[in-house]
C-alpha cells in the first residue's frame, strides 16, 4: 500500500499538523512515512500545502506532481491542485468560501463542512481533525488507535487533554463527508 | 526496540550531534537550516551531555569558534545555508589548512547571492572543489533521507578525526525541511580532556612539563615546507579516494539507461526510474552519497555497459563535470536541472530522459 495525499489551503487553518499527525498515524502502525511542507515566506492567510506519503515500502520521492487524495481547503488550492489528482484519485474538500467547484469526471470528489461544524460546536481548532475524520472515512489508511497515539506522539505534553476531543472531531468527519461525485 | 521518531532533516542532525558526543555547535540561524539550532536551544544538551550550544555574532565568528574548539581536540561543528556558508569559507579554508577536524553542514537553497530560501544544490562546485582558498578538500557526504541526516553527523566526526579534516555534509531545503522516520541510535560519550589529549598528540589541550609545544598553524612562510605540507594534504586526499568512495546503485544490473543524481535529487530520480521501470524502460540509479571522493570508478564501470546517462541536480549542471570525468567520451553524458529554489518532478526527470537520452 502506498498513499500519495496532498493537504493545501490557508497558512492557520492546520494543514502541516494534520498532515504531521496523520503522518505519525502511520509511523505508530510501522509504515514508512514523508511528511514535506511547502516552506517559505508563508503567513497566516496566506497558502499553505504539504505532501504526505504513507507505504508498505521504502519511500523514493518526497516530492510529487501526481496524487491519489486530494484534500483542499480554499479556492486558491482547489484551482492549483484539482488537476495534479491521478485519474480514479480522490479529491475532498471543504466547500466552505469555494464559489468554482470542482469539474473533474474522471475521479471521485467528495466534500465536507468542516469550517460550518467547527464554527458551529464552537471548536474552531478542531476543524482540521474534522478534515482528516472524513479522509480517514474514504480511506481508512490509519486506524484510529494509532490515530490517538499519533496525535499523542504529534501534541505537546501541555495539549494532552484536548485528544479526547480531536478524537471526537475525527469521528464527525467521517459522519460528515458527503459524496458530490463519484465513480463507479 | 529501536526508538523511532518522525523528525525533520534539521532536527535529526541536532539530536544525532547530541547523540554523537559532539562537544559544541556553534551556529547562526538561516532559513532553511534554523531548525538546527532551535533544536538545539530547546534541547539543552548542556544538561544531557555537557555539550555547549552558542548562538555566534555572525557565520564567520561561528565558524572561527569551530576552529578554536577543534584546535583543542574537540569534535565541533557549524551549520547554516548558501549565503552564510560562504561567509565561512575562510574560516574553513584555515580548519583545512591547519588540518583540523569538525562537521560543517550546508543546508542549500537557491542562489546565487542571498536568493531564495527554497531548496537548490547549487553549492556542488563550492563544496567538492575547495571552496575557500587555497588547494584543499572536504569530504563531502550527501544525504538522501531524515535517517541518513542523523547517520552521517557520527559518520563525519568519525571521518574526520580520521584524517583530520574538515567534513560537510552537503543536504538542501527538502532533506532539511522533510519529516521522515528516524531510527534513533545510542547516545555516544564525550570525550574526557584525558582521552582527548592521549586520542589526538596534536591538540592543544595545554602545555605538559618535559612534553613539547603543540602548535596548530595554518601559516608557513618558508614555501619549501609550504610545498611539503601541500604534498602532505594531497597524499591524505588520494587516500580519501582510495578508501572512502560511498555511493548507493539501484537497478544498475540490468540498466541500459542510468541516472545520476546525489541527495534529494535522487529521491526524486527513484520515483522517475520506477516511472520509467513500469513502461519497459531498463533504468538504474547511481547515487553519489560521498561528492567528494567522487564514485568515479563505478561510473567508468558502468560507462561501458550503459547507453546514456543523465544526472539531475538542481543547479545548472555541476557534477555532470565530474560524471563526464569519469566516463571519460566512453558514453554520451546529459544534464538536467532546476534551479533558483525549483524543484524538479519525477514525470519532468523521465521525461528529461526520454527527449535528452533515450531518444537523443
Amino acid at each position: 500500500m502506498t498513499e500519495e495525499i496532498i493537504i493545501a489551503g490557508f497558512g492557520g487553518q492546520g494543514v502541516l499538523s494534520m498532515g504531521k499527525i496523520l503522518a505519525y498515524g502511520g509511523l505508530m502502525q510501522g509504515q514508512e512515512v514523508s511528511w514535506m511542507p511547502s516552506y517559505g515566506p508563508e503567513m497566516r492567510g496566506g497558502t499553505a500545502n504539504v505532501t504526505v506519503i504513507l507505504s508498505d515500502e521504502r519511500i523514493s520521492s518526497p516530492i510529487l506532481s501526481q496524487f491519489d487524495t486530494a484534500i483542499i481547503l480554499n479556492q486558491q488550492s482547489l484551482d492549483k491542485f484539482e488537476k495534479s489528482v491521478k485519474p480514479g484519485g480522490l479529491l475532498l474538500y471543504d466547500p466552505n468560501g469555494i464559489t468554482r467547484h470542482p469539474v473533474r469526471t474522471d475521479i471521485h470528489i467528495y466534500r465536507v463542512e468542516a469550517a460550518a461544524e467547527a464554527a458551529r460546536s464552537g471548536m474552531a481548532k478542531t476543524f482540521n481533525m474534522i478534515v482528516l475524520g472524513a479522509f480517514l472515512k474514504l480511506k481508512p489508511i490509519v486506524k484510529m488507535e494509532n490515530m490517538e497515539k499519533g496525535l499523542a506522539k504529534s501534541l505537546p505534553m501541555r495539549h494532552h487533554k484536548l485528544i479526547p476531543a480531536n478524537m471526537d472531531a475525527i469521528r464527525k468527519g467521517m459522519e460528515l463527508v458527503e459524496a458530490v461525485s463519484v465513480l463507479v | 526496540m529501536k526508538e523511532l521518531r518522525l523528525m525533520k532533516g534539521n532536527e535529526a542532525i541536532a539530536e544525532a550531534a547530541i547523540r554523537a558526543g559532539a562537544d559544541a555547535y556553534f551556529g547562526y540561524p538561516i532559513t532553511p537550516q534554523s531548525e538546527v539550532i532551535e533544536y538545539l536551544m530547546a534541547e539543552k544538551p548542556h544538561e544531557r551531555t555537557g555539550m555547549v550550544v552558542l548562538q555566534a555574532e555572525s557565520e564567520v565568528a561561528a565558524i572561527n569558534m569551530v576552529y578554536g574548539a577543534a584546535a583543542c581536540g574537540k569534535r565541533a561543528m557549524t551549520s547554516s545555508s548558501s549565503p552564510g556558508i560562504s561567509l565561512k569559507q575562510e574560516g574553513i579554508s584555515y580548519i583545512a589548512g591547519a588540518e583540523l577536524p569538525c562537521l560543517i553542514l550546508n543546508v542549500v537553497r537557491g542562489g546565487p547571492g542571498l536568493g531564495t530560501i527554497q531548496p537548490s544544490q547549487s553549492d556542488y562546485f563550492q563544496a567538492t572543489k575547495g571552496g575557500g582558498h587555497g588547494d584543499y578538500r572536504l569530504i563531502v557526504l550527501a544525504p538522501a533521507s531524515v535517517q541518513e541526516m542523523y547517520d552521517f553527523v557520527k559518520l563525519s566526526f568519525d571521518l574526520a578525526f580520521k584524517y583530520r579534516n574538515p567534513v560537510m555534509i552537503l543536504s538542501d531545503g527538502v532533506i532539511g525541511q522533510m519529516m521522515e522516520k528516524v531510527e534513533i541510535g545510542e547516545q555516544y560519550p564525550r570525550l574526557t580532556n584525558e582521552q582527548i589529549d592521549e586520542l589526538y598528540p596534536w591538540a592543544t589541550t595545554g602545555k605538559k612539563p618535559g612534553k613539547d609545544r603543540r602548535i596548530i598553524t595554518s601559516l608557513e612562510l618558508d614555501p619549501g615546507r609550504q610545498e611539503q605540507h601541500n604534498l602532505k594534504l594531497q597524499a591524505k586526499y588520494k587516500k580519501m579516494q582510495e578508501e572512502e568512495v560511498r555511493y548507493e546503485a539501484l537497478n544498475c544490473e540490468d540498466a541500459e539507461y542510468l541516472l545520476v543524481a546525489f541527495g534529494s535529487s535522487a529521491r526524486i530520480c527513484q520515483k522517475a526510474m520506477d516511472l520509467g521501470r513500469a513502461k519497459g524502460l531498463k533504468i538504474g540509479l547511481l547515487r553519489p552519497i560521498t561528492l567528494f571522493p567522487f564514485p568515479s570508478k563505478i561510473l567508468h564501470e558502468l560507462a561501458t555497459k550503459v547507453k546514456g546517462m543523465l544526472t539531475v541536480e538542481m543547479n545548472a549542471g555541476q557534477m555532470v563535470e565530474d560524471v563526464r570525468l569519469a566516463v571519460c567520451g566512453k558514453v554520451k553524458v546529459e544534464h538536467y536541472g532546476r534551479f533558483g529554489g525549483m524543484i524538479p518532478s519525477p514525470a519532468e526527470v523521465l521525461h528529461a530522459l526520454e527527449t535528452k537520452i533515450i531518444g537523443g
